[in-house]
């Protein structure tokens, strides 16, 4: 192997390290120069200039197979689109960061955000174990830090320490859990964790590797009972940084979960159907779906919190991501891919809206939003279109990638004219799904029937940020109504990465 | 061409939300164009709707791919069930924006809100893939909420909220059984004419019907999922009890005689007797129930759970009768909801201030606002089911679509008539023409001048009672259309 191959193989990595490098120099040198709103503005072009060169550097670095250089990264269309995604949320975190932060070392928090984006990137492409636990571990380092980075508020400090904690635990378990898989297998490498699966037999050192990972993701993808660190973390941390937790970090999360599930552990899905439970990893998915899907949505109904309100309703929609993962099909796969870049792109809008208020109004309880269709009439209608979504009804989003997600779970596993083996969970997410309505109007009802607070001024943040916010809408909207855009590409990607070798 | 009566309706919403706040007149005229425009379609659509042996029972076909990995398309057509309810749909539209006339609170807020609830209501009426329908099923459901929310009385959050949670319950259902519908008939499309073809287990039926029908048939106010519609018809405002007891329920009966007994005719069968057994609980319960209510809201509100109940047993009667009666049925209440809503919510309650039988009796309405009781009084015996209104003939033909299928069903249910007439009769003579105290006969110019009746109000008014007479004089150019579409190929397992 090349290493000049390699290098060019990891060129959009390159970029954002030295994107993140230069935020660092950057801030160096306009210490004390100009304005601190100056000093933003200039961090967010570079940071921003570096996304975009690392997003043209994704089509530029040549495809790979997980079979090459060692089987450390892949490079296909899939994990391109998906790093592409994956820049775009963080843009839009560096777009919320720019209005909404406080504090000297704006540098800083860019650099962090850009190295966990960094890490995520990594994760994407990551094609064996070791890859992905240093690409985990770096990611999560710095996503340590963004929450704990208003270290004078002890909301902020306890968040980033519980972060850190639960984090690290996971990270013990994984590694642990990955140590079962590669002394089962001999190797680190996927493809050849599913050939020594399907040849081997079930053992139990095995099914406690595969458990332990699954602990690990758990952790990662807030999935209950592994859930506790998120509705804290949420609200302590810096806005822009726990958007970026429940958007970005979710996504490549959940793409590296559905990937050691899809390619590395094919072979032990086992089976989660109504009478029909088979030891393997997907009784175990279902049931963390089912309790994600549950304890998420009925504690997010009594939160007066609406940033808590959002990290229960996160752990509920990792429940219904989980969900779709026991589908152990390619179309389950695409409908998990599709509904995870909706859910992100959604709640960052949201938690956009929520950064906002918080700005303006000091805080983010419920009352904070009285009448806020008076002060900000545009930010009203997004935070609608948003939470609608999130709600899962049409004509948005959301609803589409909820009914494709039941669907394919549905669908998998059931052959035509018998009764649907997935039935119980498939309802049980509808019925959830319905609940989490209530919580999303309750909000909508402080912006839209209650009448404004005499005392509360208008809401008016800069242009750049609301263009953004309504393009977040709009593309909301029109995924809504036209989800092919999306659907296809992922389901094409999806399908061919399943289609060709093992 | 068909899909510019909710095109039309979902432009204007949007036109009306780019509008400036400022330009109140400009907001109600708009959405009164926006709604012409759509009735007008529907009526062009009715008069060029052609009948006869060798003619399509579905026509104005439109199909287009949408989403090909789920196999859902854009499948729009319209049979004669369909242009009824798309008339229906679009005469309350109509009046319901001519009896706002006078909302002066963020009216245009108000007039988005109710054309997104009427274009939901023609997509589903039209919609032939099932995806498709469910959508605009659940479109539906938030602008329901931000009405009663923002523009209703007494307990209108509550009232909102049940409504959206029972709405929400039986849309939960109506995916559950639409996914199972698609995974079990392994046809890979949400097409309805296709999964007709397919067969299903009896097993699933057994389950999967119920689940289904119960989830359209909440809507439509089947006892004893029925108590949101009291509450919300009470809580909102004029123009959307309106719209929800003269058009919302009807699309849970739609969606259940569309899509649940078609596809599923074993499950139907299982649960026929069930289902008439609970309709005729409504009936009378509905009936019994409005005889005691104080507030001339609530009287209407459980006579539509009466009305309904006619409806949801004429739809398991199972024969050509029961059908036909069930469609004119919902025209027919839909008209009669709409007016009487109209009437008490409109004429009376924005004069008067109050809907308290006791308190109206005292105020000598029946001559202080003549043309309100005269419109009252012949809602009121239309909607007894008197002969020349529609319901009578709607009522009568159920009557004997029942009395074919099970007879004893259907002479509870001319008990329930009986019940109904007392009802409104009572509300009638009560509300407009109650006994003075004897104190104010003296007084008698004294009495307070209400402000006069206006233009909009007699113009909407006189809409619907021609209507509910035209249909229940010359009822045949609806039954042709209707008895036309029974013979379409979902339709002929049925009868």
């Amino acid at each position: 192997m090349m290493y000049i191959e390699f290098l060019r193989q990891v060129l959009p990595e390159l970029v954002l390290a030295v994107a993140a490098l230069s935020c660092l120099i950057v801030h160096f040198a306009l210490e004390g120069k100009g304005s601190s709103v100056f000093r933003l503005n200039m961090l967010t072009m570079v940071a921003g200039l570096g996304l975009v060169i690392a997003g043209a550097a994704v089509f530029l670095a040549p495809g790979s197979e997980p079979s090459d250089i060692g089987g450390m990264l892949a490079i296909t269309p899939l994990t391109r689109l998906f790093k592409v995604l994956v820049l775009l949320m963080c843009l839009i975190a560096i777009i919320l960061t720019r209005e909404v932060f406080t504090g000297r070392h704006a540098g800083e928090y860019f650099a962090l955000i850009l190295f966990a984006t960094l890490g995520m990137t990594l994760l994407i492409s990551g094609g064996e174990l070791l890859i992905i636990f240093v690409a985990f571990e770096l990611t999560s380092l710095s996503l340590y830090t963004l929450t704990a980075f208003h270290k004078r508020e002890v909301a902020s400090a306890e968040a980033g320490l519980k972060y850190f904690l639960f984090g690290g635990v996971s990270a013990a378990f994984m590694a642990y859990g990955f140590s079962f898989l590669y002394g089962f297998a001999g190797s680190t490498r996927l493809p050849e964790i599913a050939m020594a699966l399907q040849t081997g037999s079930l053992e139990p050192f095995l099914a406690l590797g595969v458990v332990m990972t699954l602990v690990g993701f758990g952790f990662k993808t807030a999935a209950v009972p592994f859930h506790l660190w998120t509705p804290d973390t949420y609200e302590g941390a810096p806005i822009s940084s726990a958007a970026f937790i429940a958007s970005g970090s979710k996504l490549a999360g959940f793409f590296v979960l559905a990937m050691i599930l899809g390619s590395g552990l094919k072979g032990f899905e086992g089976g989660a159907g109504w009478a029909g439970f088979e030891a393997g990893w997907v009784p175990l998915i279902a049931i963390m779906a089912l309790l994600s899907m549950v304890i998420g949505n009925v504690t997010a109904i009594v939160q007066g919190s609406v940033k808590r309100l959002l990290a229960y309703s996160a752990i509920g929609h990792s429940g219904y991501l989980l969900l779709g993962l026991t589908a152990a099909s390619a179309d389950g796969v695409a409908a998990v891919f599709f509904y995870a870049v909706i859910y992100g792109l959604t709640t960052l809008g949201a938690f956009a809206v929520v950064a906002v208020i918080h700005q303006y109004r000091g805080g983010d309880r419920l009352s904070d939003f009285v009448g806020l269709r008076e002060h900000a009439p545009g930010l009203s209608l997004c935070m609608l279109v948003f939470l609608i979504s999130l709600a899962g009804l049409p004509p948005l989003a959301g609803f589409f990638g909820k009914f494709y997600l039941f669907t394919t779970v549905m669908n998998a596993g059931t052959s035509a004219g018998a009764q649907p083996g997935m039935l119980w969970l498939v309802a049980v997410a509808v019925a959830m799904s319905g609940l989490s309505l209530y919580y999303y109007l309750v909000i909508l009802k402080k912006i839209y029937v209650e009448k404004p607070f005499p005392k509360d001024g208008p809401v008016k943040p800069s242009l750049l940020f609301r263009g953004t916010v309504g393009l977040l809408a709009v593309a909301v909207i029109v995924l809504g109504c036209y989800p092919n855009l999306l659907l296809e590409p992922i389901h094409s990607a999806v399908a061919a990465m399943v289609g060709g070798p093992p | 061409m068909i899909a510019w009566t909710f095109l039309s309706c979902l432009i204007g919403a949007l036109l009306l939300l780019l509008l400036p706040r400022q330009w109140i007149n400009t907001a109600r005229w708009l959405a009164l164009v926006t709604a012409s425009v759509s009735v007008s379609v529907a009526v062009v659509a009715y008069f060029g709707y052609k009948t006869g042996p060798d003619a399509e029972v579905f026509q104005y076909v439109f199909k287009c791919e949408w989403i090909p990995l789920l196999g859902i398309q854009v499948h729009l057509a319209a049979d004669g069930i369909s242009l009824v309810l798309l008339l229906l749909t679009g005469l309350v539209a109509v009046t319901g924006i001519l009896f706002s006339w006078n909302v002066e609170y963020r009216p245009k807020d108000f007039f988005a809100f109710f054309l997104l609830i009427i274009a939901g209501c023609y997509g589903v009426f039209l919609s032939f893939d099932l995806f498709l329908l469910f959508l605009f099923y659940e479109l539906v459901i938030v602008p329901k909420y931000f009405l009663i929310a923002i523009w209703g009385s007494s307990r209108k959050e509550y009232g909102a909220m049940k409504l959206v949670v029972y709405s929400v319950v039986g849309s939960v259902l109506v995916l559950v059984g639409l996914v199972t519908l698609y995974v079990v008939s392994g046809l890979e499309t949400f097409d309805l004419l296709e999964l007709s073809h397919a067969s299903y287990p009896e097993a699933v039926q057994f389950w999967a019907f119920p689940v289904l029908f119960l989830g359209f048939a909440i809507l439509a106010g089947l006892w004893p999922f029925h108590t949101w519609a009291p509450t919300g018809h009470v809580a909102a405002p004029t123009a959307a009890s309106m719209l929800l007891a003269g058009v919302v329920m009807k699309l849970g009966a739609y969606g259940a005689l569309r899509v649940a007994m078609p596809l599923l005719p074993e499950g139907l069968e299982d649960w026929r007797i069930t289902i008439a057994v609970l309709s005729t609980i409504g009936i009378l319960y509905g009936a019994g129930v409005a005889l005691v209510q104080r507030d001339l809201k609530f009287v209407i509100g459980y006579s539509s759970i009466n009305h309904m109940g006619f409806v949801l047993l004429a739809l398991v009667a199972g024969n050509t009768f029961g059908y036909s009666g069930a469609v004119l049925q919902m025209f027919s209440h839909g008209a009669l909801a709409a007016l009487l809503f109209a009437v008490v919510g409109r004429m009376i309650y924005d004069r008067a201030h109050t809907r308290d039988l006791d308190m109206l009796g005292s105020m000598d309405l029946g001559r202080g606002l003549s043309f309100a009781a005269v419109t009252f009084t012949i809602a009121s015996i239309a909607a007894m089911g008197f002969p020349g209104f529609s319901g009578f003939i709607a009522e009568l033909t159920i009557l004997l679509g029942a009395w074919e299928a099970f007879p004893i069903f259907a002479i509870l249910a001319v008990v329930g008539i009986l019940i109904t007439a007392a009802f409104t009769l009572r509300a009638l003579q009560q509300s407009f023409f109650g006994e003075r105290p004897a104190g104010e006969r003296s007084s008698r110019h004294s009495a307070p001048a209400w402000p006069p009746i206006t233009l909009s109000e007699k113009l909407g008014a006189g809409l619907l009672v021609a209507t509910t007479l035209f249909v229940g004089l010359y009822p045949s150019p609806f039954l042709e259309l209707i008895l036309n579409s029974l013979k379409s190929p979902l339709m002929e397992g049925l009868i």
